[in-house]
């Protein structure tokens, strides 16, 4: 076990873990967010997402060592029920959810994205978004949004 | 705002406050940490749910007017929560912001069996359970009203929680001062009048989730999220093959690792328990176990045919005598024969459930879609009477069926009572892939007789499907892998050969295809015209675990005989609509077919097209449609597809579908399942199949099992929605996920030729199929 200092959200944390524990095990069990999920462990659904320097990264395969006193930033930390993100707010409007387990892998991707091009091709959102997975296949809701916030943040 | 109960575990368990006088129970809600929290009031613990037949157990109505409905079926993403709010406001003349919903838990809530096989919509939007008791408990309160304000029930009106005299509106009387707090203490009456759908203000309106909030800024609590006091952290450790059983286990292994670790071995059943889930997923990896040889996997190449030679169960759902003498006489005889893989659930996020086991009780945390059963046999699974155990839905990644809910919920319980301390399981994505009950195979024999004029006299259907184990039901918990590990056994195989004559007719595996006459006890019981016909199940053994996965066996069998019918259609030159209403007597069904057209601009002509190219890309459409369970919805879908003839890929351009499920609650949520069920299907035609090698499951992470991502060309997809609000609501979530491989492969040979009858369609068998064309 070794000290780590993990700055999530905004807030700075002191945590004894082991260096090799994935990110995710910190963020939803230690500081018990929600945001970021399990699904599988392999870095192959999105589940787990969080933002680190701007890049849309999988928590579940990221040891803790590595993203120290590196802002990271869930799904939580971007918006809340009374005041959402605008991307969490178009995902509201469009209703793209059902169960809603993969939200963090889809926003936070299209987030990333939109952060760095904020004027994304149909093709760019699609590549981007190739390694994420909805198994309620919420697709076209889930791009309408996408097209929605990208076109919100063009203004 | 107005919540579907989503209490947070933690203050559930330290801020539940009991009513202990003769109070309704009723839900307020707080701010806590930023979230909302359910509190409830109970006189008490009770052995047994509330009873379906009186009011009080759906209906209670705070001093504030706030009204709390309890309901048996539950919220798995599908939107039903949403519609039985609407259900309540509308019949109570409330806002939607005043009712707050508590679903599955078995110390509050009436015992509604599952919530699964598209039955929520029709079981508490009909004349019965939750709409019923909210008219029931209108009624009541306008009886007490007319006594209280001296006025007969006939002049008064209700609006916002309200009762008032037309005539004179400063004569008025609250809900909340009628009855609040307090039990109607009546019997639901079946007499109680509905609201007339016409006046509907609430309910047949896109009211939004409220639930969205939450889940798009991550403070929504899944059962994956539950935290308890003293919590722990479980991990299983599955055997390496089918079948191999644990000959030893070396806990010394793992003695000198982190976080106190626990070894827990039940017969076969393995598990470590420790402080913290990376310790503990370390100390599962780590954990030296001897297994013994598995029992072998049968090779999956030729597994389909293999099929017809094992030992069968044989059951007859329709046979009218004459099907072999029509075959005969027949002008002339098609036939072909289908195969549908075995397939996943494969819910994103793996199975997890909390389980607090102590020696007086227990309490679960999980995602089954049975909180009842879920009792009775984790029970059997804990030695513990049934009475001691309370379960408690909190919603899961969505399942679609029997995912690993019920087996993890076992797995959480049986280390929580090895440990005595709570203990959190969630499975590894391979324990979740490996193990899961799978939708069933399907080896499909399709044979029709046609008469001179092309006409459709004599349907022959028979299918082989292997099975084994199932939903855990009342008593079988060994129907889910935990169980068989745990000892108990799984529903036994008893092979019967010949079949029985077909009993009282029952359609709903779609067994029968729509186009046949259903004739059982001289009345025509099905949806299509053709009076010879024979549908016959042959139930083998399965190596791997089965049971119900979206849509079972209706979309196996629909796959085809929808497949089929277009190859009848294009053999005889006929346009595949028309060919389709030729045999098609039901009308709400001729409607789906004739609207999903409409809305497609259907090209009326045969099938393939005849300015088909043989090269490059192809273009096509195609038809399907579905009576589901014979009267649990009715839809068509058209399909619009291109297909590359060099690569053999696949890219969905438009779909369009056509849904009549009786009254509409709530059109945007029947959107979104027609939508999404849409898609599920294309991605089940395309890529999804279980593999296995000679000793265990191959398919075990999204690498090996090949779900379509989000990333994808996402096609058009165009609903036409028909509201029949003099009809009885039916199911919504399974029609169009029934009918999209049918539609995919119709539309695929309407653009090339190539007929695909085996899913998922790869590009090797579409190449292969394109090489192999008429």
């Amino acid at each position: 076990m070794s000290t780590i200092h993990l700055k999530v959200n905004g807030e700075s944390h002191t945590l004894d873990l082991d260096p090799a524990t994935p990110l995710l095990y910190a963020l939803s069990d230690d500081l018990a967010l929600r945001g970021p999920k399990f699904g599988c462990g392999l870095g192959q659904c999105g589940a787990c997402t969080v933002i680190v320097k701007g890049q849309a990264i999988r928590s579940c395969i990221t040891p803790v060592s590595t993203v120290q006193n590196t802002e990271i930033t869930t799904l939580e930390g971007i918006g809340t029920p009374e005041r959402p993100h605008p991307i969490q707010q178009a995902f509201i409007d469009e209703g793209a959810a059902q169960c809603g387990f993969c939200m963090s892998g889809v926003m936070l991707t299209a987030k990333a994205l939109v952060d760095k091009v904020p004027h994304p091709s149909e093709q760019l959102i699609e590549q981007s978004l190739a390694g994420v997975l909805c198994r309620c296949f919420t697709h076209a809701r889930m791009m309408a949004a996408i097209r929605r916030y990208a076109a919100g943040v063009a203004k | 705002m107005n919540k579907a109960f989503t209490g947070d575990a933690r203050a559930a368990l330290s801020r539940r406050g009991f009513l202990k006088a003769s109070g309704a129970l009723v839900v307020g809600f707080s701010i806590f940490d930023g979230v909302e929290v359910a509190q409830a009031q109970f006189p008490g613990p009770v052995a047994l749910s509330p009873s379906l037949a009186q009011l009080d157990s759906w209906i209670a109505i705070a001093a504030d007017g706030s009204i709390t409905a309890y309901s048996g079926k539950e919220e798995l993403g599908q939107g039903i929560s949403t519609a039985q709010m609407q259900l309540v406001a509308e019949e109570l003349s409330v806002p939607f912001s005043k009712v707050n919903l508590i679903y599955c838990d078995t110390a509050y809530t009436p015992d509604q069996a599952y919530t699964s096989g598209s039955q929520s919509h029709p079981a508490n939007f009909n004349k019965s359970n939750l709409g019923q008791a909210a008219a029931t408990a209108r009624e009541a309160l306008f009886r007490m009203a007319s006594e209280k304000l001296g006025a007969p029930v006939t002049a008064l009106d209700a609006a916002d929680g309200v009762i008032a005299v037309r005539a004179d509106r400063s004569k008025r009387v609250t809900y909340g001062e009628l009855v609040g707090g307090r039990k109607f203490q009546l019997a639901l009456d079946p007499k109680a009048k509905r609201k007339d759908p016409g006046e509907w203000k609430i309910l047949g309106t896109p009211v939004k989730r409220p639930d969205l909030p939450d889940i798009m800024t991550g403070r929504f609590e899944f059962v994956h999220n539950v935290r308890v006091p003293e919590m722990l952290h479980g991990r299983v450790v599955r055997p390496p093959a089918v079948g191999a059983r644990v000959l030893s286990v070396d806990e010394a292994s793992v003695r000198d690792l982190p976080g106190n670790v626990k070894v827990v071995v039940k017969k076969d059943f393995v598990g470590v328990v420790a402080a913290k889930p990376w310790q503990a997923v370390q100390a599962a990896a780590k954990l030296k176990v001897e297994w013994s040889a598995g029992t072998g996997l049968p090779k999956q190449a030729g597994f389909a045919e293999q099929l017809r030679q094992q030992p069968v169960r044989d059951q007859f759902l329709l046979d009218s005598g004459d099907v072999d003498q029509q075959l005969k006489s027949a002008a002339s005889v098609m036939k072909a024969t289908y195969f549908h893989p075995y397939q996943m659930h494969g819910s994103v996020g793996s199975s997890c459930a909390v389980a607090d086991v102590r020696s007086d009780g227990a309490t679960l945390w999980c995602s089954t879609q049975a909180v009842w059963y879920q009792k009775t046999t984790c029970a059997m699974v804990l030695g513990m009477k049934p009475e001691n155990v309370r379960v408690i839905f909190r919603r899961g990644s969505g399942c679609y069926g029997l995912n690993g809910a019920d087996t993890v919920t076992y797995d959480a319980a049986v280390l929580s009572q090895a440990v005595g301390k709570p203990v959190r399981v969630q499975l590894s994505r391979k324990d979740e892939m490996a193990w899961e009950n799978y939708g069933n195979a399907y080896l499909m024999d399709e044979r029709v007789a046609l008469d001179a004029g092309g006409n459709i006299v004599a349907w022959d259907h028979e299918v082989w499907t292997p099975n084994l184990g199932n939903r855990p039901g009342t008593g079988t918990p060994g129907n889910v892998i935990t169980g068989k590990l745990l000892g108990f056994s799984p529903d036994a195989f008893t092979p019967r050969s010949p079949a029985p004559p077909p009993g009282n007719f029952n359609n709903n595996s779609n067994g029968m295809p729509s186009y046949v006459a259903g004739r059982i006890g001289g009345v025509n019981r099905n949806t299509g015209t053709v009076a010879s016909e024979r549908v016959l199940v042959h139930t083998v053994a399965s190596p791997l675990w089965t049971g119900p996965l979206r849509s079972p066996a209706r979309l196996q069998n629909t796959f085809a005989h929808e497949s089929f019918l277009d190859e009848i259609a294009a053999k005889l030159k006929a346009d595949p609509v028309e060919y389709r209403l030729r045999h098609l007597s039901n009308p709400r069904l001729r409607d789906m077919v004739q609207e999903a057209a409409k809305a497609a601009k259907w090209d009326a002509r045969p099938s393939p097209n005849p300015k088909r190219k043989p090269t490059d890309v192809a273009s096509g459409r195609g038809m399907a449609c579905v009576a589901y369970e014979r009267d649990n919805g009715y839809a068509a879908m058209v399909l619009e597809v291109e297909v590359n003839q060099d690569t053999g890929k696949i890219a969905v351009r438009r779909i369009v579908v056509s849904n009549d499920c009786g009254p509409i609650s709530n059109p945007d949520g029947l959107r979104n399942q027609l939508e999404g069920g849409a898609l599920q299907g294309i991605s089940r035609a395309l890529g999804e199949e279980v593999t296995w090698d000679d000793q265990k499951v191959t398919s075990v992470d999204w690498r090996t099992y090949h779900s379509l991502p989000v990333g994808i060309e996402v096609p058009t997809i165009e609903c036409v929605l028909v509201n029949r609000p003099e009809e009885e609501a039916t199911g919504a979530g399974e029609t169009s996920v029934t009918i999209a491989a049918a539609a995919l492969g119709n539309a695929i040979f309407d653009a090339t030729g190539a007929r695909l009858r085996q899913i998922p369609f790869t590009p090797e068998r579409i190449k292969e199929a394109l090489a192999t064309r008429a």
